[in-house]
């Protein structure tokens, strides 16, 4: 691409006090890896894509479907069905020719982290589950790379940039000084429980790209020992200033062989060997005997009292928050646990375990949102 | 008087994002006091900020005091 061309591309920054050549060539050399294409993801890459960040990752092992269009603006109708990274490459190419994008339709795991973090400069936590945030952080921390993160809850997001090198040398705190252990999967939900409104993935996403921009320009002050929380009902802003902790979390690697024998989701409680996790196919031929309990709260919809009630279930609502009061009703029973998603019924399958005998457990994975997917309510 | 303000899911248990609270000695002291008003806060993890400044232990707090309550949030 000509020169004056791109000159004409972002002549709107180019102008801008303190920016000019020397900020967009920075942009130009930066090399940014966004894992996670879904509600931060999407504004994220527009912004960096626009901004002209010369070389972009991005990794997401799901396909577009829709209930993800509310808030995942850059894909459409037509998408569903297809890998994200894979519609995400093509409309952010067409938005600008000029940046290489690398795409990994696979999960992301340990052993990406490794070989792949090396070559970017900045690393992005725009993924949406615990197990996740928690690897991306830990390895961060340990091979050098500043990671700007960020999180939604409902109305709320949080931002910040970890693990970045101050003048000092030092680095800047990270997610573990905020929250040293994992929380347990289910005791936080996550939007497909919760649920989240569509323009707040988009706020929270800005500020990562705004934060992403500073740290390869060197412009302004990053949010480095700060959480910027945001309300969007209130549209308040909260900064916390954080400090780092004098102990290391006990679970936190400390080498890349720690990293790499670390089981994030088990850490997170999403696997446990002992509790058996059946689709509905399963369920059908082999549970349906068996005792079905719906662990969500009493506002979460649909309730599956009509589909219990046609289909002659043996059937319980207990909130989770309730469940350990009512667990004496459950003893040695077969028992099927079923929740939004399929995240906190595992968690209600391992309180069980933990503290009754049952003589069977199980986790209906999916979850409600699995049977409305089959169409079964 | 001291003044609370709770974040995310939080204020699903608290049902207010922000309290008034009577002096108490330090954080350890008021965690306690919030459980047994609020059972459920014992359920999830949470970090506590003094005049929006994180803390990692017991800290003594000082009337007038702003105490923030943050959990981590996980959507994306």
């Amino acid at each position: 691409m000509s020169k004056h061309l791109s000159y004409d591309r972002y002549q709107r920054q180019l102008i801008l006090k303190g920016f000019g050549v020397t900020a967009q060539d920075k942009l130009r050399n930066g090399r940014v890896l966004v894992i996670g294409a879904g509600g931060l993801g999407c504004p994220i890459l527009q912004y960096l894509v626009a901004a002209g960040v010369g070389y972009i990752g991005i990794a997401d092992h799901d396909r577009v479907s829709l209930s993800n269009l509310h808030r995942q603006i850059l894909f459409d109708t037509n998408d569903i069905g297809q890998f994200k990274v894979d519609v995400a490459k093509k409309k952010l190419q067409a938005l600008n020719p000029d940046v290489e994008i690398q795409i990994w339709n696979e999960q992301w795991q340990n052993h990406h982290c490794p070989t792949h973090f090396p070559q970017y400069d900045i690393v992005v936590d725009a993924t949406d589950n615990f197990a996740s945030r928690y690897m991306i952080n830990d390895a961060a921390v340990l091979l050098g790379k500043p990671l700007v993160f960020g999180a939604v809850s409902q109305y709320e997001g949080q931002v910040a940039v970890f693990n970045s090198e101050k003048t000092d040398g030092k680095r800047s705190v990270n997610y573990r000084d905020l929250f040293p252990e994992p929380p347990k999967d289910g005791e936080v939900l996550n939007c497909s429980e919760a649920g989240v409104l569509g323009v707040l993935p988009g706020v929270i996403g800005s500020m990562q790209a705004m934060e992403v921009i500073k740290l390869l320009t060197g412009l302004g002050r990053p949010l480095v020992d700060k959480l910027w929380n945001y309300n969007g009902l209130t549209q308040e802003v909260f900064i916390l200033n954080l400090n780092p902790r004098s102990n290391r979390p006990i679970d936190q690697p400390q080498t890349p062989e720690e990293f790499m024998n670390t089981r994030y989701e088990e850490l997170c409680g999403v696997v446990s060997e002992r509790i058996k996790e059946i689709d509905f196919d399963e369920w059908k031929q082999n549970h349906l005997t068996h005792l079905l309990v719906d662990i969500r709260e009493s506002y979460e919809q649909p309730r599956l009292n009509k589909l219990a009630e046609s289909m002659q279930l043996n059937f319980k609502e207990i909130p989770l928050s309730e469940l350990e009061v009512k667990m004496e009703n459950l003893q040695n029973q077969s028992i099927v646990f079923v929740c939004q998603a399929g995240r906190r019924s595992l968690q209600a399958a391992s309180m069980l375990m933990e503290k009754k005998s049952a003589s069977s457990v199980c986790s209906l994975k999916g979850g409600v949102n699995g049977l409305v997917a089959l169409k079964l309510i | 008087m001291i003044e609370l303000v709770f974040f995310g899911q939080l204020t699903d248990i608290t049902q207010t994002q922000s309290l008034v609270w009577e002096d108490v000695a330090d954080t350890d002291t008021l965690i306690q006091q919030l459980q047994e008003k609020f059972p459920k806060m014992s359920t999830i993890k949470f970090m506590v900020a003094i005049n929006n400044k994180m803390i990692s232990e017991s800290e003594p707090i000082v009337s007038g005091s702003k105490i923030a309550f943050m959990p981590p949030f996980s959507g994306g």
